[in-house]
């Protein structure tokens, strides 16, 4: 073997080491992220057995799939689902009518102590809201709030403003000065340079704003568990009763898990984008 | 971020106010934060106040006898309580260990779904969707099919390691509780971690790999440096809502066996729902919050750093 082709042929094992790492990092990556899925996997398939397939040893992969436990879940979860729409679109609308002129507030012309309101803002979330959970069903008592999706409305409003002001405010800070700088020159007024100049930029953001706060109330149960009963029991109540005391039942809890989480689950698959940018923007920014 | 980019960033502009802001001025910049300052105060803070209230009052709610006052005997019942202290240390122990466990967890998935490979969309969102399963549905598969003693296919898949129909929420509960909480918690953290990496600007790891630094010694210099205020910012916001961890506890052990589980949360839940404790509960809440502002305080030292960073970027 001479030098010369020593030479021309030296690269490619480097080369096909580098490949083969890369290779060896994607299979993990795989395995790894399909061992996490598995218990969603597992509730999807378990979902779809005959109650008398779903408790059984060995566990069965293969079986005859069934929408019986479906077609249950279905007949019962009108009331619930219904209460858990209510909730979370309207607070999700309430927290950003609130959030947003309030992050503008804080960050395109701050108010002068504009760290201390955000800072009041984060520690309202650092209080833990179970200490104050009887006086809180007290209070609903005296209002004629308990058991209305008012009360509902109210507190996770409250529950998700902090972050989302964090969040709203950070993807104000992204808008170029000059924008704002040109629009004054202009002449543009507040209200012009919200609605056209802040306002398509931010949009995005305020998605990504909307859809973490349509996850944490639309999967919030502490609250609901403890301040509804009927006339507002949201899904995660309607989950819980699932549960019978004795009997099979895994199909059927797996049916009503997988419908209370199947929607969150799409809309967070489908906008994964957005939440990344905003998770990470809140974060930063 | 490196240092020297921090230091050579000009001033910050955040904060920059023009010198001469007029009293109306002023008045029309508070305006837009009134509505949600009010609304935060009033639903926030007022629960807190009643709370304060009832603690010094003697008040159950499964009785007819109306509440009275009696002085500090809900907070010495308070600090006797064994039971107390035992849900105090449980609720560190289960937030400490599952936001640690979470975020090294996260870091290493950030790593790896930053590579480019075959399918790395599909990967990132598989692993995302703990995070979106509702914690009561993912709590009650775990403890049902997952986690079942006879059936589980936790058991199945364990079985070649010589796993034998262990009992785990019996007999491991609060590891078994605290696992369910890496599950949901891991994918936040990874997100943020992810973020984190490809912010990173690639020519420094370019020159790291010029200069023949190895993949570790990178790692530890510079991408390490790099996600510090992503990875405090993820510890932070996951323990907000780690040390709030209800569902889990309520679906999966019920707070025991006995109370191996109970943590502050699930033993506010009982004083309340089991004993009808209304004076007791607000005392409860009322050390909680106190502890809670305590170490609140030194996580918002955090956010200041966090802050300061940020104006170093813009």
């Amino acid at each position: 073997m001479s030098a010369v082709t020593l030479r021309a042929v030296e690269p490619r094992p480097q080369k096909l080491r580098e490949m083969s790492a890369q290779v060896g990092w994607g299979i993990l990556a795989w395995v790894l992220g399909i061992a996490f899925f598995l218990p969603v996997l597992w509730m999807v398939l378990t979902a779809f057995k005959p109650e008398s397939a779903a408790q059984t040893w060995p566990p069965k992969f293969v079986f005859s799939p069934t929408l019986a436990e479906f077609r249950l879940v279905f007949s019962g979860w009108g009331p619930y689902v219904t209460h858990s729409l209510i909730a979370t679109i309207g607070s999700t609308i309430l927290v950003l009518l609130l959030g947003v002129p309030a992050s503008y507030a804080l960050s395109v012309h701050p108010v002068g102590r504009w760290r201390d309101g955000l800072f009041f803002f984060i520690s309202t979330k650092m209080l833990p809201i179970v200490a104050a959970i009887g006086p809180l069903y007290v209070i609903a008592l005296k209002a004629h709030l308990l058991d209305s999706i008012w009360l509902l409305i109210i507190l996770y409003t409250a529950m998700n403003l902090p972050l989302a002001i964090w969040m709203i405010r950070s993807f104000m800070l992204e808008v170029p000065r000059e924008l704002l700088e040109a629009a004054r020159l202009d002449g543009a007024g507040r209200i012009r340079e919200i609605t056209e100049v802040i306002m398509p930029v931010v949009s995005p953001g305020l998605v990504s704003t909307a859809l973490i706060c349509v996850i944490f109330a639309w999967n919030e149960l502490f609250l609901a568990l403890n301040l509804t009963v009927t006339n507002a029991a949201t899904m995660p109540m309607f989950l819980i009763s699932s549960v019978p005391q004795e009997g099979l039942y895994l199909a059927h809890l797996s049916a009503a898990a997988t419908v209370a989480s199947v929607p969150v689950i799409l809309v967070g698959w489908i906008a994964q984008r957005s939440l990344v940018r905003g998770l990470a923007m809140g974060a930063i920014k | 971020m490196t240092v020297i980019e921090g230091v050579a960033a000009p001033p910050p502009t955040v904060e920059v106010r023009p010198r001469e802001v007029s009293r109306r001025e002023r008045w029309q910049r508070r305006l837009p934060l009134l509505p949600a300052l009010v609304y935060t105060v009033l639903v926030t803070q007022i629960p807190f106040l009643v709370t304060l209230w009832y603690s010094f009052q003697s008040y159950f709610w499964n009785t007819p006898s109306p509440a009275h006052f009696n002085g500090l005997s809900n907070y010495k019942t308070v600090f006797t309580n064994a039971a107390f202290r035992g849900s105090l240390v449980r609720s560190v122990v289960m937030t400490v260990t599952a936001v640690i466990v979470a975020m090294i967890l996260g870091v290493a998935f950030a790593m790896l779904l930053d590579r480019k490979f075959i399918g790395r969309g599909v990967v990132r969102t598989l692993i995302i969707t703990p995070f979106l399963v509702m914690p009561a549905a993912a709590a009650l598969v775990w403890a049902g099919p997952m986690l079942d003693p006879n059936f589980g296919l936790l058991n199945y898949l364990l079985q070649p390691f010589g796993v034998h129909h262990v009992a785990w929420l019996s007999t491991h509960a609060l590891g078994s509780v605290i696992v369910v909480m890496i599950w949901q918690w891991m994918p936040f953290m990874t997100l943020i971690i992810l973020a984190g990496l490809q912010s990173q600007p690639p020519d420094t790891l370019e020159a790291a790999k010029v200069d023949g630094a190895g993949a570790f010694a990178t790692f530890r210099e510079l991408t390490l440096p790099h996600l510090r205020p992503y990875i405090e910012l993820g510890i932070l916001l996951g323990s907000i809502y780690l040390v709030n961890v209800f569902d889990a506890v309520r679906l999966m052990t019920n707070g025991g066996p006995g109370t191996a589980t109970t943590n502050l949360p699930f033993y506010l839940f009982q004083q309340v729902n089991n004993a009808f404790d209304i004076g007791g509960a607000a005392a409860t809440g009322v050390v909680t919050v106190v502890l809670t502002i305590i170490v609140a305080t030194f996580a918002l030292r955090m956010f200041a750093r966090v802050f300061q960073f940020e104006e170093g970027g813009v």
